[in-house]
């Protein structure tokens, strides 16, 4: 291909990059404003920097804001989402390894109807299950619990979990599996020794998938967690629309950021297992 | 040799308990992921059918009351409003992010100095939460404050952008906010898909004189139909699943004119009381997507036979 200059690569150069700039403009724009006071958001506009950079929306925003009735803050709320997401992204990662090694490595009558089954539950709208999954909560004791919202967010992550190692362990090759079982290997012994050194790869993507689509769940934080026990994203919900007093965009802002960035991080530090998770769940069609 | 002994051997002593524990493992494994597909998934699913089947206000209640709730459903002027803001909603969704996916894919594939960073750039937003797109673009398309300061600012000072707090057009920023969260993921898949094609064709096609344009049209997006579907598949899973989105951009306001079937099954089932209509509407939801998918898995397991 041409890798001369011409007007082409021009207009091709000026496309790509004024789509960056549309692409990072409201990022740009949340930043500066967290660091605006109030009568600088008024006076200034969208794009303006701030005349003085301050921090106390940063400050605001994490100790003191109000959401709903508390005003301590979206602090808390943070550590609810790190105390949600940590044990439910383990479990859920753990029982995917092991349902794509039984998938794929030890197939049994059913296994595969099984697996489309578990698939096709994938694809529901969660609001099938809502109303019924609220009582079992209750009935469990579990409602408006973090243990609730764990156990919730493990059973509706399995099916991509086990996608995703079912479809990774199918590379790997069955004859390593038959010796070992020649050798007098037993299921756990060649999951340990053989398939969970290899698995690396797979893991990082399943873990990224599960931690950000579970940090970024609204739905079943809203239904399912009490007042104590919410995840930053309702918090942050609650914290935008709590209509009293005047309105402080850059407070907004800063939570929002804050909200936004344990998964931002996660972005940019793997955002190649990211892509890769990404496009391993729309393959599943 | 040796293999065929050990074999026969086993065959010729009676299982012992280990050995039967071994061949149960895979299913004892798998047993609590099979139970819970079945309750949480199939089970939870037959309970909300039937409960959309009776009279449930604030409690579920057993009483059969037929297709009542469908009816009261179909009759419901806010579900209206819903299902057509999830039309033009999807429709606009689904056309722009896969019109400007493609376009910044072809143009992602020219050679591109820092592809890496573009790409990254294009794609982040799919890591933000639907509650920050919403916080962020709610501040953004302020008016009084948002764009349409600053076009005033910049001298355009008849410029009017009020879309957020009209009834006739607040779906429309969630579409534009919508649009922003996930073009680049449908620009990833198609450019994953564009990289797939066998670059000699077009190489054969550049050699008969084709311009590069015609190319695309003729015989590189036509290779991409695949893609396409799974595109649309995808973003209009999106589209019926969004609540967040709009939760967080205008609450489904004004009023509820730019309210969502999600939107509508979580009122009336967690704050109005209305558990049996809840129940159908997300019955409703659920047909919204059989609809899409089961003829895409038909096609899709016909292809494979074939």
């Amino acid at each position: 291909m041409n890798k001369h200059f011409t007007f082409g690569r021009l207009a091709i150069y000026s496309g790509l990059l004024f789509f960056c700039v549309v692409y990072l403009m409201p990022l740009f724009v949340m930043v500066i404003t967290s660091f605006k006071t109030l009568p600088d958001i008024k006076s200034g506009n969208l794009m303006s920097l701030p005349q003085e950079w301050v921090g106390y929306a940063w400050q605001k925003a994490w100790s003191e804001a109000c959401t709903g009735v508390s005003c301590d803050g979206i602090k808390g709320y943070f550590w609810n989402s790190f105390r949600m997401v940590i044990p439910a992204v383990a479990i859920s990662t753990l029982l995917g390894a092991f349902n794509g090694y039984v998938i794929s490595k030890w197939q049994f009558r059913g296994s595969q109807l099984f697996f489309s089954l578990l698939l096709f539950g994938c694809f529901i709208p969660f609001q099938v299950i809502l109303l019924p999954m609220a009582a079992l909560l209750g009935k469990l004791g579990l409602a408006n619990t973090t243990a609730g919202l764990v156990m919730v967010h493990v059973i509706y992550g399995l099916a991509f979990t086990t996608l995703f190692f079912r479809n990774f362990y199918v590379g790997v090759p069955d004859e390593l599996v038959k010796a070992a079982k020649l050798d007098g290997a037993g299921f756990f012994t060649i999951f340990f020794r053989i398939l969970l050194p290899l698995s690396t790869p797979i893991i990082m993507v399943t873990v990224i998938w599960q931690f950000t689509a579970i940090w970024n769940d609204f739905l079943f934080g809203v239904v399912y967690s009490g007042a104590e026990t919410q995840p930053i994203t309702v918090a942050l919900n609650n914290l935008v629309n709590t209509s009293t007093g005047v309105k402080e965009y850059n407070v907004d802002m800063a939570a929002a950021i804050i909200a936004a960035l344990p998964t931002l991080l996660v972005y940019v530090l793997a955002g190649k297992y990211f892509v890769r998770g990404l496009t391993a769940g729309s393959v599943k069609g | 040799m040796e293999h065929t002994l050990s074999l026969t051997k086993q065959k010729a002593t009676r299982p012992t308990m280990a050995d039967r524990l071994q061949r149960w493992l895979p299913k004892i494994v798998m047993a609590p992921t099979m139970l819970v597909t079945v309750v949480c998934i199939y089970g939870f699913m037959l309970w909300t059918f039937y409960l959309s089947l009776t009279n449930s206000r604030f409690l579920p209640s057993f009483n059969f009351a037929g297709l009542l709730q469908y009816e009261k459903l179909l009759d419901n002027d806010r579900w209206v409003t819903s299902v057509t803001n999830l039309g033009i909603f999807g429709l606009m969704f689904m056309l722009i992010a896969i019109v400007l996916g493609v376009a910044l894919a072809i143009l992602l594939d020219q050679n591109i100095r820092q592809e890496g960073a573009i790409r990254t750039i294009y794609l982040y937003p799919m890591a933000l939460s639907f509650i920050v797109t919403g916080t962020a673009w709610k501040w953004i398309l302020n008016p009084g404050l948002g764009i349409e300061k600053l076009m005033h600012d910049w001298g355009f000072t008849d410029f009017q952008f009020n879309w957020l707090v009209s009834q006739d057009m607040a779906i429309y920023t969630v579409v534009i906010a919508a649009v922003w969260q996930s073009s680049g993921f449908v620009m990833a898949m198609f450019l994953a898909g564009l990289r797939g094609i066998d670059s000699s064709i077009i190489k054969a096609a550049q050699m008969d004189g084709a311009s590069m344009p015609a190319i695309y049209w003729k015989i590189i997006l036509p290779c991409l139909r695949p893609v396409f579907f799974s595109a649309v598949i995808i973003t209009s899973h999106i589209a019926i699943k969004s609540f967040d989105l709009v939760t967080a951009l205008t609450a489904g306001g004004p009023g509820y004119s730019s309210d969502l079937p999600a939107l509508f099954m979580y009122a009336h089932s967690f704050t109005r009381g209305q558990l049996g209509l809840g129940a159908a509407s997300a019955m409703m939801m659920l047909a919204g997507v059989l609809a899409i998918l089961v003829p895409y898995l038909y096609s899709e397991l016909r292809e494979k036979q074939s």
